[in-house]
Order: C-alpha cells, then structure tokens, then sequence
C-alpha cells in the first residue's frame, strides 16, 4: 500500500492516533501523505511530537488528544504553540499515564480504566468531562475513571513489517505502538523495510514482534519514513534538519519557504529535497 | 581543591535529595540533578537506580546496562511508587503546587510550555522533589496558572486517594534548598547555598516564606565529591552553565 492510498482511507472528522513519541519514530511519511490530501477537521491522539506541530500548522485539527507536544532536544514543539496560543484548536490535556490507560481502555474494550493520576491537578478542571470512580472494595478509594480513548485509526511506523501487517520494532523502546494499533478501528504501520516473515528472526528476538497482523489494515514501506524524527537502529533524528524546522516554523516567511521546498511534492520528492539539504551542510 | 562553585553547591543539595532513598529509581530532569543523581550513586546512595534518560538501566561501570526500561515500564514503576523524580518548574507555589504547562488562561495561553506532561502522575504515586535554576518571582508564585504537579492544599482537598503516596521532600533552587516541613505544609527555606542571604531569597520569591533566624548554609562538599563532579561525571563543566557563577 502506498502512503495515499493509507491516507484515502480516512475521512474528516476521524479520530486518528499517531504512534511514536515526541520526536522519535513518528510516522512522518503518512504525516506528510495527510497533509497533501484533503483529509481534515481531525481529531488527533499523540504523544506529540512534530507530527502534531505539522498537522497543526496546516489547520487540520480540530481537537488534540495530548500530555504534550515536544521535539526532545527542542524542548517545545513551536507549530504546536503557536496554535495553542492562537486558540487555534480544542485540547484534551491528559496526564502521560491517564493518556496510556486511556488507550489500554479502547483496546481491553472496556469504558474506563481506575487511575490515581489527575486527582487534585488541574487536568480535572480543563477536562470538565471527566468523572472519579469509587472501588467497591473496602478502601474505598475514590480515583479517576479515564475514559477509553477508542480510535477510528491509527498510524504508527516501525523498523521492519511483513506484508499481512505483523510488525517489528529494533530499537530500545516500543513506545505504545501496539496499544494504538488495537485501540483502533483501521491501522496502517509504515516501515522502514517489508521482510519475509522468515527475516524476523534474525534481526531480533521474539519480543521485538511487537505488532500482530490481526490489529493491521495496512502496510506501506517507507523508508527513511521516520524522517527527521529518530528511528533507531535504522537511523537517529535529523538534528540539524528539526532545526532547521524549528527555526522555520518561528516566522510565517520561512515556512513558506520550508513548506515549498519540502512538502509541496510527494514522499519521493522529499526525501530527494532532504538529501539535498543534508549534503548542503556537509 | 579550589573555590566550590554556587553550580558544585547545586549538585550537592541535589545529591542530597536521594540520601536514605534506597533502591528506588532516580529521576533527574535537568543537568545539575542529573550530575546530583550520579554523584549520589558513587557515594552514599549506592542502590539507586539510573537511566542513560532513554531506555536503559545503567550498571556500574562505562556502557554497562543492568535493565531495561521502556517508557510503558517507566510508567508502571512510577505508580509503583519505586522511584524519586526531581522534576523542572516554570511556575511553583508556597504549597507546592507546580506548572510546566501554559502561562495564562489555558483556554488560550499567553504562552504554551511544555505541556502537563507526567506530573499528576509523579506527585501523587512517587516522591516528587523539583529542581529551579533561576529562583525569581517569575517561578515562586502566589498562585500558579495551572497545577500540573499537585502541592499539599490541592493534594488535601482532592481527598484520601490523593494524599496517600502523595510527598514533596524539596526544592533545590540556585540560592537555597527548600521543603514543605512547617506545621501547615507550606514552604520554607531549609538551608542557604554560601554567600546565600535570607532577604535574597524573599526578595526573589513572590510569597511569604518561612525563614528561620539560624538557618543554616547548605552544607560543604566533601574532597571526594569536588573531585567526582570535577573528573569523573561532569568533566566539561556543563552544570556552570546551567548556574553560572
């Protein structure tokens, strides 16, 4: 499947969660296929990063589901700001835990999960919505009952994918990939590369299968499609690029020139523009 | 062993937070916590536990790893309570309660920050201790604009369930260390970094603050420690530049 094909499947108004965290292993390719199609009016569920700073500055969301929004060693995510302090958006500000069992919830098809975190901060004020639940056991205890965070699809990208959608991630972490995967309707997992199945075993243990085929629509080979966020072991986060971004995103004349140079083509025309950069600064 | 540094003092009382802790997991944000923690490991809290900040769980000695883990763990472990963060603040009031997240009306903030990120989470399941690099008015305010970690009043009101693990052992600040141990939670200032004066610290904190008569200075690293900070863990001198001198 190719990205466009992936992102012919969503429709305005979905609610969409992307894998990853901050600024490592996004989906940046299917990132980018969103934002060259029509697709919008968006609700998005993200440990942010800069594909929410993307998605954002192009106006396509209506709500953000989020504990934050960071490129990790740019601590603020300025497309994500600007917006926030545009009032360009509706937030649903959720602890980073809240946010997990929120997404554990959808997938367990249960309403609810138990939390302590939230009590007495003020995430239980700008969610107004919100409820505490009481156990029915002798403690007593009144936590917050977070609500499931059921997706209507998910994206996420991972190192390695066989073609009837089981997926593999080789780095250290696997972030939460595998929750958004259940948690939703449709996913689609980009990779850096589709193997044979028989080609799991050698590049890492069992453990490292980290996505099951069941919970996939969708495959789209994509390398370099983490770019510029990191991918390890495949490659790290384009350092000196996400600058590049970030400085661009602070003034609207520089992201003109940024969007024109780098996202006003297809996936190839990108990477093409990248590599370009990258040798500019060699 | 030449002048110690207000940096080298910072560590120290950051060092000093994990004392007696055990073997819990020790979260530090930012550089000088980060070299407290290892100092405090190479010393006298030999059981704690490290990340390299991704992943992994550092053993002793260069590129040893001793376990794994995965934010989905980091998490786990938090509400299991094994663990001692030292967290940043943009904002931080005289009950302890902080924001990392927006300046403003957060339906529309003046300015966005970081996000509330994991503090509701840390402030009511693990020790939460914070680290201010630039004690002012801007951060020691009367009433924070949104409480992401959660200070004693707020922590009381919010009932049983979230005064249960819910602790604030300090606040380790450029000019002096502080904590939460007068009768009504509020704070005070617990010691004063050398060359440190009482009226410095209430000129830079925006609410009234407890100060004793007899405070006393934040105490003196030992040779051993001047000599680990400066050699061993943070030869580049990268805590000068979070505290300048």
């Amino acid at each position: 499947m190719s990205p466009e094909e992936a992102v012919g499947r969503i429709e305005s108004g979905m609610t969409v969660g992307i894998g990853g965290w901050g600024s490592r292993r996004k989906p940046m390719a299917l990132v980018r296929a969103l934002l060259r199609s029509p697709v919008t009016d968006l609700t998005v569920v993200s440990y942010g990063g800069p594909d929410v700073g993307l998605l954002a500055a192009a106006g396509k969301i209506r709500k953000l589901v989020a504990a934050f929004a960071t490129l990790d060693s740019i601590p603020l995510e300025p497309h994500f700001r600007a917006a926030r302090e545009r009032g360009d958006f509706e937030l649903v500000e959720l602890d980073e835990a809240m946010f997990m069992w929120g997404l554990t919830a959808a997938v367990h098809r249960l309403p609810f999960m138990p939390v302590r975190a939230g009590l007495g901060s003020d995430v239980m004020t700008v969610n107004p919505g919100l409820r505490t639940v009481t156990s029915p056991y002798e403690d007593g205890e009144e936590l917050v009952a977070v609500p499931a965070l059921r997706l209507d699809a998910a994206l996420v990208h991972l190192n390695r994918a066989d073609a009837y959608g089981n997926g593999q991630y080789l780095g250290p972490d696997p972030y939460f990939d595998d929750l958004f995967c259940e948690a939703a309707e449709t996913a689609y997992v980009s990779c850096e590369r589709v193997v044979d199945s028989a080609e799991f075993a050698d590049a890492g243990g069992p453990q490292t299968l980290l996505v099951k085929r069941y919970a996939v629509t969708g495959v789209i080979e994509t390398p370099n499609g983490a770019h510029f966020t990191s991918c390890a072991p495949d490659y790290g986060r384009d350092e000196a690029f996400q600058r590049a971004y970030a400085k661009a995103a602070a003034d609207p004349g520089a992201w003109r020139e940024f969007t024109e140079r780098f996202l006003s083509g297809d996936e190839n025309a990108y990477q093409t523009a990248v590599a370009a950069f990258t040798k500019e600064g060699a | 062993m030449s002048t110690v540094t207000r940096a080298e003092y910072c560590v120290v009382a950051c060092a000093e937070a994990w004392r007696g802790d055990g073997e819990v997991l020790a979260a530090p944000m930012g550089t000088v916590p980060r070299i407290g923690a290892q100092l405090a490991r190479l010393t006298f809290a030999p059981d704690l536990l490290l990340t390299d900040g991704e992943a992994m769980l550092l053993g002793d000695g260069p590129g040893v790893v001793e376990g794994w883990l995965p934010y989905r763990q980091h998490l786990s472990l938090v509400s299991g309570g094994k663990r001692h963060v030292m967290m940043g603040a943009s904002q931080l009031d005289r009950h302890g309660n902080q924001n990392i997240s927006c300046i403003g009306d957060w339906k529309r903030p003046r300015r966005q920050l970081l996000g509330v990120r994991g503090a509701p989470v840390n402030t009511l399941n693990n020790p939460t201790s914070y680290w201010v690099s630039r004690h002012s008015r801007r951060v020691f305010v009367e009433r924070v604009d949104m409480v992401c970690g959660v200070g004693y009043d707020r922590a009381a009101a919010a009932g049983p369930s979230a005064t249960r693990y819910h602790r604030i052992p300090c606040v380790v600040t450029d000019l002096a260390v502080l904590d939460f141990g007068t009768p009504d939670r509020t704070m005070r200032v617990r010691s004063l970094h050398p060359g440190v004066t009482a009226q410095q610290v209430r000129e830079a904190t925006g609410f009234a603050l407890d100060i004793a008569d007899d405070v006393p200075y934040t105490r003196e690293p030992t040779g051993t420690e001047l000599r680990l900070i400066r050699e061993v863990i943070d030869p580049e001198g990268l805590r000068e530049r979070e505290v300048p001198a």
